[in-house]
């Protein structure tokens, strides 16, 4: 035990590292696209506080193209582009670009269901108040729609960290990419088993750590 | 009588178009006079909800004007729209309430989006929160409160921008018997405290008798008969108007076998006692048909529509009894059936 974490313990911290730093790095950039895109959707929407029907499915369709290429794609289309951006196609560095990317329109798809759970009355009750679009937004769809969204969230993340570990196959780092090494090439069974254990963990505290935000918040509930 | 605060002119209002549409309000003209309790009472689909969005222009109308508080609604810019809502407060069926914010903060929202710095706006809210009679509950969620209090708190906060006129979309039809009563009863105190303007829709005509001054029938998108309470309770002309009134199917001939009568309370003892004491004092019982009045201080004001038992004698007696009451001014309602 105390061998195997001698030789490959910083190699596993150094890879939870950079997982975390992607997953991270990734879901906030995502979400600064993706939560507006979701915004926008519910909006423009038939019916919205900002009817503009050729917006919504303009942006519609862009979300739906994007959520259509499959990550490990994208990641190669956008190679030239994630240079271009970050100044370097590999590395943690270079995998956020592409993470982001191909997060954002789920993202979006999720913050507009979310959004759309919000009872229409109580927009149209802000509405005969003299409220503006973007104080309903604010102050009316985001706040009344936070369970929802933090539930959201979780599940964006765990799709996130999914995907950095694709990402870690094409020289992304972190704990895919360590797993492809001593799992795959190199056949170390230990290390293979250890990034999934951590990769599970993971998941795990993510989800309950975002159930128990989302149920404390929630003042619906008594 | 002072210039109405809402005035509609010839408002139509359609859903749709070509073969599928859907006329929901036709060529409805009304004005509605500043301090009163206007009702506006219709079967379902009438098109109460729709004409009273018109009057916040929740709804756009298709055709006419709303002029509300001397400005014409439909001429208005976005941002004219907007400061104009502030002074027409809305509650609705389902109360609509903020479920993330406690009352207190519900209160606050309409203050909130005006810019009014947050300690003015919690001294203000708690002010209501009192008026409302809900001053221990500023810290209660939505979902802890029963459906009666959240209706108060909507009121609360709906009176928040101290808007000259209250639009209630069916505010009672979700309570209770009780609970109604108890909010109806805010809402007729609100009027008279405050001189809001309330603009009631219901499809009860019990709530009308309550409270309202004045009633538009409304039928198919278009307006029935409108006039005093008391006088469509006496006589109602339209086919609508004698179902909401007589809705057991009383045929109104049948009712105007026995005399009616109109009083009129000018500051005397309330009418409670009147036609309590008219029982016990004369043994006659006489039938309340409309009542437009209200307490002021204990004293009474305003009007009441009464049927006279079908024996003569008996409806002489209630006569002389209460014409030899004080402050109490008694006359023959004519047949017109
Ligand atoms: N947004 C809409 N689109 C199409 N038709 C509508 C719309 N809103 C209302 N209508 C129609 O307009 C008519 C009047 O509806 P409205 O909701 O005003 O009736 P109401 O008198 O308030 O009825 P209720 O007592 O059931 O609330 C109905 O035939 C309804 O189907
Ligand atoms: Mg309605």
């Amino acid at each position: 035990m105390a061998e195997f974490w001698n030789e490959y313990g910083g190699l596993i911290l150094e890879g939870l590292r950079d997982t975390t730093i992607m997953v991270v790095a990734s879901t906030i950039f995502a979400y600064i696209i993706g939560l507006p895109l979701g915004v926008l959707l519910i909006v423009t929407r038939p019916g919205g506080i900002w009817e503009r029907p050729w917006c919504n499915r303009i942006v519609g369709w862009i979300i739906n193209i994007g959520r259509s290429i499959p990550f490990i794609i994208l990641m190669i289309l956008l190679l030239d582009f994630t240079k271009f951006l970050v100044g370097t196609k590999i590395g943690v560095r270079g995998a956020i670009p592409p993470l982001v990317i191909s997060a954002a329109p789920f993202i979006a798809r999720m913050v507009e269901s979310s959004l759309s759970e919000v009872d229409g009355g109580v927009v149209e009750a802000a509405q005969s108040m003299g409220a503006s679009i973007w104080q309903i937004v604010r102050k009316v769809y985001l706040p009344e729609a936070r369970p929802s969204l933090i539930l959201g969230a979780s599940i964006s993340i765990v799709t996130i960290i999914a995907y950095t570990t694709i990402a870690g196959t094409v020289g992304a780092g972190g704990l895919g990419d360590l797993a492809v090494r001593y799992g795959y090439v190199r056949s170390v069974p230990p290390v293979l088993l250890t990034t999934v254990l951590l990769i599970i963990v993971m998941v795990q505290v993510v989800q309950s750590l975002f159930s128990w935000l989302s149920r404390k918040l929630d003042k619906r509930l008594r | 009588m002072a210039e109405p605060i809402i005035q509609i002119r010839d408002l139509t209002k359609t859903f749709g178009q070509g073969a599928d549409a859907v006329h929901a309000l036709e060529h409805i003209s009304l004005n509605i006079q500043k301090g009163e309790i206007f009702g506006i009472i219709g079967l379902s689909g009438a098109g109460k909800s729709t004409l009273v969005r018109c009057m916040n222009l929740l709804e756009r109308p298709t055709a006419g004007s709303v002029v509300v508080d001397g400005q014409e609604l439909t001429q208005l810019t976005d941002r004219q729209l907007r400061k104009a809502r502030q002074s027409i407060g809305m509650i609705f069926q389902g109360f609509n309430l903020l479920m993330q914010r406690t009352a207190l903060d519900n209160i606050c929202f309409p203050l909130e989006l005006t810019g009014v710095p947050k300690a003015q706006a919690r001294k203000k809210a708690r002010e209501l929160l009192e008026v409302v009679g809900l001053g221990d509950r500023e810290n209660a969620y939505p979902a802890q409160m029963s459906g009666g209090q959240k209706q108060r708190i909507a009121i609360a906060r709906a009176l928040a921008t101290d808007p000259k006129v209250l639009l209630c979309d069916e505010a009672t039809s979700a309570l209770d018997p009780t609970t109604t009563l108890s909010i109806l009863e805010l809402l007729k105190d609100l009027n008279q405290k405050l001189g809001v303007t309330v603009v009631i829709i219901t499809h009860e005509m019990k709530v009308v008798e309550r409270i309202c001054h004045r009633v538009a029938i409304l039928s198919g998108g278009v307006v029935a008969e409108q006039g005093e309470v008391a006088e469509i309770f006496a006589n109602p002309q339209s086919e609508i108007g004698r179902q909401l009134v007589y809705p057991g199917g009383v045929k109104l001939e049948a009712l105007r076998e026995s005399r009616v009568i109109r009083i009129a309370f000018n500051g005397g003892s309330s009418y409670e006692p009147l036609i309590a004491s008219l029982a016990i004092d004369c043994g006659v019982k006489v039938n309340i048909l409309g009542a437009d009045t209200r307490n002021i201080d204990g004293k009474a004001f305003g009007t009441m529509l009464l049927g006279l038992p079908q024996d003569p004698a008996e409806a002489a007696k209630a006569v002389n009894y209460i014409q030899s009451q004080p402050n109490v001014t008694m006359e023959e309602v004519p047949d017109h059936g």
